[in-house]
């Protein structure tokens, strides 16, 4: 019992080693008090309404909201026809293909980052949101690969072929088969995509043309100068957005497959 | 309905040839049963029929055309699988009106045809369930029901039985039967299962390590076996090396190890050819395990039981007879016999095959 009591106690003290820090930045966003940090003053919501004031701050979450959707889109949409050729078909070099997909996950950021941009230079193109697009959709297409490829390697050919022997030609059979089947995954995907773009911040600064700013960027630049109890805030949005909107997305997802089934 | 035809059809994989120069028809409106142990290409056959692959050479030929290169969302096939595959996501009901959709059925028609198809496979009223509410049995009804409601040419059925309960699966196959005959569609059966393929074939196709072995009725192909491989794979056999030691017009006279001479009916040596010496098949029911005296025209010779295997009504026995053992499979009448038993084994010479020896 006296063991178990201290890996009891040795749990708990990670989970507070781990979620401390966020709990901070949570109950600060709150604090009525002039400067980001303890002793709380009391309870106020000042600076979330300064937050919406501050015109910068909100570019900035324009730029990454825009930004987030549309590398999860791209890097979704490009994921999920790799995933089906990969799994779905048998041609020369899928190896290579697989590791060239999956390799961003093991580069270091930086390298990637240096990388893309003397390609750039290469091609005598100026820094852009484009690239900065480009750029996020490669670092967020592994995880789009690795999710949606389990998914279908779990969805039986036979599923595809049974529609197909019905009349389906293979554009209805995606759309009508394979895609619903895949969905959950194609979600799943979507999510991290929007997820990892919108908290990227080591690539995002050498790519950024400049002038533009996105969440993480901003809040960097803040912080140079002193720590603003804006920035609590601004942590509480981006903590509401990236855990809230996957536990929604979680919870629609299961609420109409218990619909359905 | 259509006749289907296979020409000279190969189908290698890389290396792999999974079909050597096959030369098969499926007539209108018969089950057919592609037979055989896994991996002799039965199902690359069904595959290849259905368009689900292409062959390396030979033509397919379905109704008389030429369909190589018709893909198979154009080629109208019903097509079961072992595993059901329904559409997981979809209604019982949208499931089998899959296919219609694509007929330019109307809404009302479908609705009609839906609970036409149920009622074949008496599962009716099951139109808005999902496919996971249902047993396995029901499910592969109602993918038989998707696949027949297309009225489609031919019904291409792949072990479709194979994931079934025992009890459930010879139920099914009395069923799966009676509704083939009765909507009369020409049905391409793949199976590994010998009871499957003699119960419910017109006509069976044995197929080994990609090569067709024999094509006949069901009792020709288990009484008449062109191969030792036929004679084994559809139940147990015993084969013995004889000579011909002589003939006459209604008899071929064969030295055999153990039973001395045997006068086989020429019938039965049909593949036999003018060969000079061959293989008897003697199957494992055919042997007969008596303890009383035989009278010295019958052919037997004398062994004991090693050892038994007790199934209810019926036994099998191993008995060695020199130095050879058989296998005998017999009803048991009063009480079977113990292992140890002296045994006098009866052949009756009409129940053997005589097969030629290079075979």
């Amino acid at each position: 019992m006296r063991a178990w009591g201290l890996i009891r106690l040795y749990a708990i003290l990670v989970y507070v080693f781990m979620f401390s820090p966020i709990a901070v930045v949570l109950l600060l966003a709150f604090n009525n008090s002039q400067f980001g940090g303890f002793p709380i003053d009391g309870f106020s919501l000042r600076w979330f309404y300064k937050l919406a004031e501050n015109e910068a701050i909100i570019r900035a979450f324009k730029t990454s909201m825009v930004l987030g959707l549309l590398t999860a889109l791209v890097s979704t949409t490009i994921g999920v026809l790799a995933s089906l050729a990969l799994v779905r078909y048998r041609f020369r070099g899928k190896d290579l293909i697989t590791t060239v997909l999956i390799s961003p996950v093991l580069v270091p950021e930086t390298v990637l980052a240096v990388g893309l941009l003397i390609f750039l230079r290469w091609l005598h193109m100026p820094r852009s949101f484009g690239l900065l697009l480009v750029g996020h959709s490669i670092i967020a297409l592994p995880f789009v690969v690795l999710v949606v490829q389990a998914r279908l390697v779990g969805i039986k050919r036979e599923y595809e072929e049974a529609a197909l022997s019905l009349g389906a030609n293979p554009v209805q059979t995606f759309f009508q088969i394979t895609l619903p089947l895949l969905l959950p995954a194609v979600f799943a995907g979507a999510l991290f995509a929007f997820t990892i773009s919108f908290d990227n911040i080591t690539a995002t600064i050498f790519w950024r043309p400049s002038g533009m700013e996105t969440v993480p960027t901003q809040i960097f630049g803040m912080l140079r100068h002193s720590v603003s109890p804006e920035i609590n805030a601004l942590g509480f949005v981006m903590i509401v957005i990236t855990v809230g909107i996957p536990l929604i997305a979680g919870g629609l997802a299961r609420y109409f497959s218990r619909k359905k089934i | 309905m259509a006749r289907v035809e296979l020409k000279n059809i190969q189908k290698s994989f890389g290396l792999v040839k999974a079909v050597k120069d096959a030369n098969v028809t499926f007539e209108e409106n018969s089950f057919t049963t592609l037979l055989g142990p896994s991996g002799c290409g039965k199902t690359t056959i069904l595959r290849m029929v259905a368009g689900l692959e292409a062959p390396t050479s030979g033509d397919i030929m379905v109704g008389g055309k030429r369909v190589n290169e018709v893909p198979i969302h154009k080629r109208n096939l019903g097509l079961v699988f072992q595993n059901y595959a329904l559409f997981p996501h979809r209604t019982i009901g949208e499931n089998i009106a899959f296919g219609l959709k694509y007929r330019g059925v109307s809404k009302s028609d479908t609705g009609a045809k839906v609970k036409e198809a149920l009622d074949i496979v008496r599962l009716p009223g099951v139109e808005d369930r999902y496919p996971s509410q249902l047993s396995g049995g029901q499910q592969q009804r109602i993918a038989l029901a998707r696949a027949i409601v297309i009225e489609p040419d031919v019904l291409l059925l792949d072990e479709p039985l194979s994931a079934l309960d025992a009890n459930l699966r010879e139920d099914m196959r009395v069923e799966l039967k009676a509704i083939q005959h009765r909507i009369g569609v020409t049905s391409i059966f793949v199976t590994h299962d010998q009871s499957e393929a003699l119960a419910m074939s017109d006509k069976i196709i044995v197929m080994s390590a990609g090569r067709v072995e024999q094509i006949g009725a069901p009792e020709e192909v288990y009484n008449n076996p062109a191969s030792e491989f036929v004679a084994n794979f559809l139940g147990a056999s015993n084969i013995l090396d004889v000579s011909v030691s002589g003939s006459d017009s209604t008899s071929i006279a064969l030295d055999a190890p153990y039973f001395g001479t045997i006068a086989v009916p020429r019938d039965r040596a049909v593949n036999l050819g003018a060969a000079k010496s061959g293989k008897l098949v003697i199957r494992a029911e055919k042997l007969r395990l008596t303890n009383e005296a035989v009278d010295d025209k019958a052919i037997s010779a004398k062994g004991v039981v090693e050892a038994v295997d007790y199934q209810g009504q019926v036994a099998r026995y191993f008995v060695r007879i020199g130095d050879r053992q058989f296998q005998a499979m017999n009803m048991i009448e009063g009480r079977p016999f113990d292992m140890g038993a002296e045994v006098t084994v009866k052949i009756n010479p009409e129940d053997c095959a005589v097969l030629p020896a290079d075979r």
